[in-house]
């Protein structure tokens, strides 16, 4: 934690700079597009936007291992079982990575895992839908690693250093995953009829979902001003849902399997697709912890968490006796 | 960087992105998840003297030992105790997955039938298995998956450092390989082996327990291969430094390597094969 950064915004004592500098010189970096690093001084609403941000970024990826991971044990072949372990074992990585992120800010990691087990911090809705066939696993490549891709590739400009470095590897990895899920539906629609048809059952299932992934609309997204202004977001909630549309919408076409959006074509005055309205409703309900699966995502990462503790305590444990047996010997 | 934030920026993002993926020496994905054949470029041609139906036996046994593995290994998938713990089996069990597909795709080229690694993996049933017990029980506790993870690696590790000199160079080609993985999987065990019971009561109850539960499946590893005194050493150096009682191992009784197996195997399979099987006709 930045202690002596409080105690100088708190006093503004003889040594430190008076806060309206150091605002002054942090809205400066800001406006140059330059980096804050964990040692610079930063408003406390900044630095609470941030760890609030990175925090569900982290938990998202530890929950976003569940839907996915449930078909590690039955991918139809070996390749594909690969595949799918590796990425699900990346998305614990970058879980590692954002929690290392938040804690740069001054947070703690089993502090962070509290706060989501005990449902005081939320993660993508995304993962509160069930996966129900195997297709579902590369509908979540193309769509929700798409999403993904489209909503952290301006993060990686994130005006919070940690932050953007992490996004670059990041983002490198999902794009990866993006390109594994699309070619398993290229796949699977040149195999069997009854393939098509499963993969065409999961697109149905996650469109809507998957767009709602980028937030409420730009006129009820209350955090979104303050952050863009603080460049730690650099593109509304609209703005990357439009460039998701666009971006999708020709992939479909080549894979042969059909949007479920009646509303769906092309605009040519503003050169981007005009779409249906998702349905928010159902995104505030499933926030709200009232989607299909947020009691068992939450409580399946409860379990592991507790059943965890007594090894964790182990190897606290274990590491003080090394500790005070070293000592001894340094003493002898 | 110029601050206008306009989408041409992002999109140059987008295409480095895209880099550097088809060059297949990007070190960083796990073997085999790629778009490439993992075997491409490699020659398979079975050489004059050697026994090809010894070389296929003894390659699908060790793949179906390191396969099962690696479905338990799966299993800890988002139960893990700690996130890096989560990332180190899925570690161990991607790189057992990996030999696991190296050895049937050479069982397969050598036994004359051509099978792929599927077909061994996903169209024989446990009474064709010719994996050891011990890969094959529950995963039990994180102290049971360590005990056996410990054993495991140690024995495959010995073996493999002697398959290494294989007279079929593919076969002495993958165990090379998997030497250094398995050095890896015996080290992180032995290191948790020793955390957990030199931690706390529990743990070293838990432990203990463990090695209860495993020991009466060793025997049988050293009627598959002549590697006892290396497995014990293991276990004595680590249960010594982890204040255990080292293991009294029985004589061997059953045996996997003629397809006699624990209750366990058949539901394993048959959630393995479960889509592979639902859709015979289907490609993935």
């Amino acid at each position: 934690m930045t202690t002596t950064h409080s105690a100088a915004s708190d006093t503004g004592g003889a040594g430190h700079a008076p806060e309206a500098l150091l605002q002054e010189h942090f809205e400066a970096t800001i406006a140059r597009d330059h980096r804050i690093e964990p040692r610079d001084w930063m408003p406390e609403g900044y630095r609470k936007t941030l760890v609030r941000q990175i925090a569900q970024h982290a938990h998202s990826e530890i929950i976003g291992m569940q839907p996915e991971g449930e078909w590690i044990t039955r991918a139809p072949s070996l390749r594909r079982k690969a595949i799918l372990f590796a990425k699900v074992q990346d998305e614990a990585g970058h879980g590692l990575y954002l929690y290392s992120a938040a804690e740069t800010l001054g947070a703690d990691r089993a502090d962070l895992t509290e706060r989501l087990i005990e449902g005081r911090q939320k993660y993508s809705s995304i993962f509160n839908y069930p996966t129900l066939s195997f297709a579902d696993v590369g509908v979540i490549g193309w769509f929700v690693d798409g999403a993904a891709i489209c909503n952290q590739v301006p993060l990686c400009r994130s005006s919070y250093g940690p932050y953007a470095r992490a996004m670059v590897r990041i983002c490198k990895e999902e794009s990866f995953h993006q390109r594994q899920g699309y070619e398993l539906l290229m796949t699977m629609t040149r195999g069997t009829e009854e393939q098509r048809a499963m993969v065409q059952d999961a697109v149905d299932r996650w469109w809507w979902p998957s767009l709602m992934m980028f937030g409420p609309p730009d006129d009820a997204s209350p955090n979104s001003a303050q952050s863009m202004a603080w460049k730690i977001k650099r593109h509304t909630n609209d703005e990357l849902r439009q460039r998701f549309v666009d971006m999708t919408v020709p992939q479909a076409e080549k894979l042969g399997v059909t949007l479920p959006d009646p509303e769906l074509r092309w605009n040519e005055e503003r050169g981007h697709h005009d779409f249906g309205t998702p349905d928010w409703d159902e995104l505030m309900r499933v926030i709200k912890g009232g989607g299909p699966c947020n009691t068992e995502r939450v409580a399946r990462r409860r379990t592991a968490h507790e059943e965890g503790a007594w090894v964790r305590e182990a190897a606290t444990a274990h590491a003080a006796k090394r500790r005070a047996r070293t000592a001894k010997e340094a003493v002898a | 960087m110029s601050g206008s934030d306009t989408a041409h920026d992002d999109d140059h993002v987008y295409l480095s992105l895209a880099e550097g993926h088809d060059d297949g020496s990007d070190a960083r994905w796990a073997f085999g998840t790629g778009f490439e054949d993992p075997l491409y470029g490699v020659d398979t041609t079975v050489p004059e003297g050697v026994d090809a139906g010894e070389v296929a036996a003894t390659c699908v046994e060790l793949a179906d030992d390191a396969l099962v593995s690696a479905q338990r290994l799966a299993q800890w998938c988002t139960r893990a105790p700690e996130l890096e713990e989560e990332v180190a089996l899925a570690n161990i069990g991607l790189d057992l997955l990996g030999q696991a597909r190296l050895l049937y795709a050479r069982a397969g080229q050598v036994d004359g039938t051509g099978r792929d690694e599927d077909a061994y993996a996903y169209f024989r049933d446990a009474g064709d298995f010719r994996n050891v017990r011990l890969a094959e029980l529950p995963i039990g506790d994180f102290a049971f998956s360590i005990v056996r993870l410990l054993v495991l690696s140690s024995w495959r590790l010995a073996h493999f450092e002697r398959l290494a000199a294989h007279h079929d160079p593919v076969l002495a080609a993958i165990a090379a390989k998997g030497v250094k993985e398995l050095t890896y999987h015996r080290q992180y065990a032995a290191e948790w082996a020793v955390r957990l019971g030199d931690g706390t009561d529990e743990s070293h109850r838990r432990m203990r327990s463990a090695l209860d539960q495993v020991t009466p499946y060793i025997g049988e590893l050293f009627t598959v291969y002549d590697v006892e005194g290396d497995v014990v050493e293991v276990l004595r150096q680590v249960t010594e430094a982890a204040g255990l009682p080292m293991p009294q191992i029985p004589a061997a009784h059953g045996a996997g390597r003629d397809g006699q197996h624990t209750e366990h195997l058949a539901p394993l399979l048959a959630e393995l094969q479960s889509v592979a099987r639902a859709h015979p006709e289907a490609t993935w």
